[in-house]
């Protein structure tokens, strides 16, 4: 007779054993059947997408992906992310990362070096690679892509006599006020200039890092970690824009995002505007009152000794330092940031891809005629100071936000304004 | 005579046994995470995941007392809440009034007048922040079809005009509250009271301020506790018509963007325990109010 109690034990012991036979089967995986967890867009055309492209991947493979949503915020993803970083957790192995949060991330990512090779890193835009390089290890790979572009009505620049979009902020303001005045006179009221986000958020960071980049001001903190952010250049831009307001911008534009000015925009109610890529499909959809009525092209220069400039958006795939399968999962984001997949992107979503080989191929601009323009402008795309700022980013680019929103509404000069960012930029960067 | 002392003793004992979960419960919820605040409050700690938190002592509390940012948020959280409360107490009390009266449809109108109450904040404000647009905003379009101003009022952008603006859609959402809240303190005064004022030839003005106001000022205050601590933690409202706008940040906007944006838990929990020892000092003028207005 075996006494209950062995019995128990040698049921538990043999419970355990193929416990653990299973854990073993499940986590070495022997090639195949291995789950990944990638959180990332699960909603929208983006969403869509990305959930078809993971299921091809895992047919191809034979390995399972589990997609976990994240907020459509981004900042509320990033809050969400650092959760599971703060924990350590292996529960996700693939991260979907914004452009701006590389210094966060870069202690919890694994190097992609490892897993990418040296001429294929290359194939990306030299400006992103850079930007996605912290302390020389590759955070992430880019997967798309995005650029402030200005938006300009066709139809009424040619009315006006204007041959060619402004090259200049000034010729800009020049042909917005006169089309402004036009327009007005023969009764349509609200019409106006030039609209951009002026709103106290990370959208009128990159609007003004982009006028202060064109005058030559330079990116706020440099690479080097100098704050140059107080110089004559960018008080000079800042200046320029908030001569804007309330001439050829309207006075509540210094509450206008992205959707703000673009529900100015596509009722036909401006003649130029600053936004990112997505307004081109919104504005050219078939029930849209501009709808092939207008074009894109790169912002103008501060000057005629200054640059064009771009403010470097998007998104990149990370693999997690904490995954306990790191060679699955960096073979799933190769896969995602292929040319291949990028290519079925750009046709899809008309996203741009983060590879400039893609910007000269027949089928892309067959389907995106437009995307030979932004070639040049993605070439010279300039990045927030986020990469040398790391986890202080938010609070340099708060500071800017908010004396910038300042400086348009009138409430401070051009010169204080750069003065209390530079001393907020001098705390944080030592 | 020593048993009755040990039937008290036991009595009492039994007294603490029965308490004890409640203060656990209460221990576990509300004093544990706030000595934790305390705890973060004195640390310079990054909350990115590398950076090990190190002790600073009151240095986040000097950093936030000499910040000017800080200083303009309780400004602008205490114009609010001065001018909100006592705009909803006067129409609270007005509207409260009217329907504590009898007149037809009078179940009707205290089930309408709340339903600014009962839309969720988020919604509300997004509503007004649409009706108050520059541009395509009814109030605008309204205001310049009646040639009542000039050109259109970019309202949200300027605290001068953005202030006021918040003010009257915390009114018109919180006052029905403000409202059911009275009329119930409204139902308990006796009708025989307003008889015997009426036969001594007593005018509505002096029974408002004789028998009306006396006797509904304890759950008055009661509703100016509740309604003014709630001004002071404002922070949706604000939020989402003004978005971050620094010019126009609350206490708890200030104390979000230290914690949430910022991530930083030392400044953040020193902003929380500072906007804490704010509001404790309106729940003392309050109750130290109500104790010699009742006493």
């Amino acid at each position: 007779m075996i006494s209950p109690k062995k019995l128990l034990k040698r049921y538990l012991l043999r419970g355990v054993g193929s416990l653990f036979l299973v854990s073993l089967a499940t986590t070495t995986g022997f090639g195949a059947g291995v789950t990944i967890r990638f959180t990332g867009d699960s909603s929208g055309d983006s969403g869509t997408f990305t959930k078809a492209l993971i299921e091809e991947w895992a047919q191809k493979t034979g390995n399972k992906v589990e997609i976990i949503s994240r907020p459509n915020d981004a900042t509320a993803t990033l809050a969400q992310y650092q959760q599971y970083w703060a924990a350590k957790s292996p529960d996700v192995d693939v991260y979907q990362v914004d452009v701006i949060w590389m210094g966060i991330c870069a202690p919890h990512a694994v190097d992609m070096k490892k897993y990418v090779k040296e001429d294929e890193i290359s194939q990306h835009f030299p400006r992103i690679i850079e930007n996605n390089t912290v302390n020389g290890k590759l955070v992430a790979i880019p997967w798309f892509t995005d650029a402030g572009i200005l938006y300009y009505r066709t139809d009424l620049l040619e009315k006006y006599g204007y041959k060619e979009p402004p090259k200049t902020w000034e010729e800009l303001a020049e042909m917005a006020k006169k089309i402004q005045d036009g327009e007005r006179k023969e009764g349509k009221k609200d019409f106006q200039g030039f609209v951009f986000q002026g709103k106290a958020s990370e959208s009128v960071t990159c609007n003004a890092l982009e006028w202060v980049y064109s005058y030559g001001g330079g990116t706020i903190i440099d690479p080097d970690k100098k704050v140059t952010i107080n110089n004559p250049n960018a008080i000079k831009a800042l200046q320029t824009a908030r001569s804007w307001v309330g001439s050829i911008s309207p006075p509540g534009v210094v509450t206008y995002g992205e959707e703000e000015a673009r529900n100015v925009w596509q009722a036909g109610n401006s003649a130029f505007m600053r936004n990112w890529p997505y307004a081109y499909a919104t504005g050219q959809d078939p029930k849209s009152p501009i709808a092939g009525k207008f074009d894109v092209t790169v912002l103008p220069k501060g000057g005629d000794n200054g640059k064009n400039a771009a403010c470097l958006g998007g998104w990149q795939l990370m693999v997690s330092a904490y995954s306990k399968q790191p060679d699955t999962a960096a073979d799933l984001v190769k896969f995602m940031t292929s040319q291949e997949s990028q290519k079925k992107r750009a046709l899809q979503l008309s996203q741009f891809p983060t590879l400039p080989a893609l910007y000269s191929d027949p089928e892309v601009l067959a389907k995106n005629g437009w995307f030979k323009n932004m070639l040049d402008v993605l070439k010279n795309a300039v990045a927030r100071p986020s990469t040398v700022t790391g986890a202080d980013y938010n609070q340099i680019s708060t500071a800017f936000f908010q004396n910038v929103n300042k400086v348009l509404s009138g409430g401070t000069s051009a010169q204080d304004a750069v003065q209390q960012v530079e001393k907020v930029g001098k705390r944080l960067v030592r | 005579m020593a048993k009755e002392i040990d039937l008290m003793e036991r009595q009492r004992r039994l007294a603490w046994y029965l308490i004890v979960p409640a203060v656990l419960v209460v221990f576990l919820v509300i004093g544990y995470p706030l000595i934790q605040v305390l705890v973060y409050s004195v640390l310079k700690y990054k909350l990115d995941g590398v950076t090990p938190p190190s002790f600073v002592g009151l240095g986040n509390y000097l950093f936030i007392l000499t910040d000017s940012d800080f200083w303009h948020a309780v400004a602008i959280t205490l114009i609010f809440s001065v001018c909100s409360v006592t705009l909803e107490a006067v129409l609270g009390l007005t509207v409260a009034m009217v329907a504590n009266s009898n007149f037809k449809g009078r179940s009707f109108l205290r089930i309408a007048i709340l339903i600014p109450w009962a839309i969720p904040t988020v919604v509300s404000s997004k509503i007004w922040a649409w009706m108050f647009n520059d541009i395509y905003g009814i109030v605008n379009v309204l205001l310049t079809n009646l040639h009542l101003i000039p050109q259109k009022i970019a309202f949200l952008a300027t605290p001068i005009t953005a202030v006021p603006v918040i003010i009257a859609v915390d009114v018109w959402k919180t006052t029905p509250f403000m409202s059911l809240l009275l009329l119930a303190g409204l139902g308990l005064i006796p009708g025989d009271l307003y008889e015997a004022a009426s036969i001594d030839g007593a005018t509505a003005v002096k029974k408002f301020f004789s028998i009306t106001l006396p006797l509904v000022m304890p759950t008055l205050l009661v509703a100016l506790i509740f309604r003014t601590l709630d001004a002071l933690r404002v922070f949706d409202i604000f939020y989402i018509m003004v978005g971050g706008q620094g010019n126009m940040a609350t206490m708890a906007i200030y104390n979000q963007q230290w914690l949430v944006s910022f991530l930083d838990a030392g400044i953040g929990s020193a902003a929380s325990v500072i906007i804490l020892i704010i509001i404790m000092i309106f729940v003392i003028l309050y109750t130290r109010f109500s104790k010699t207005s009742f006493e």
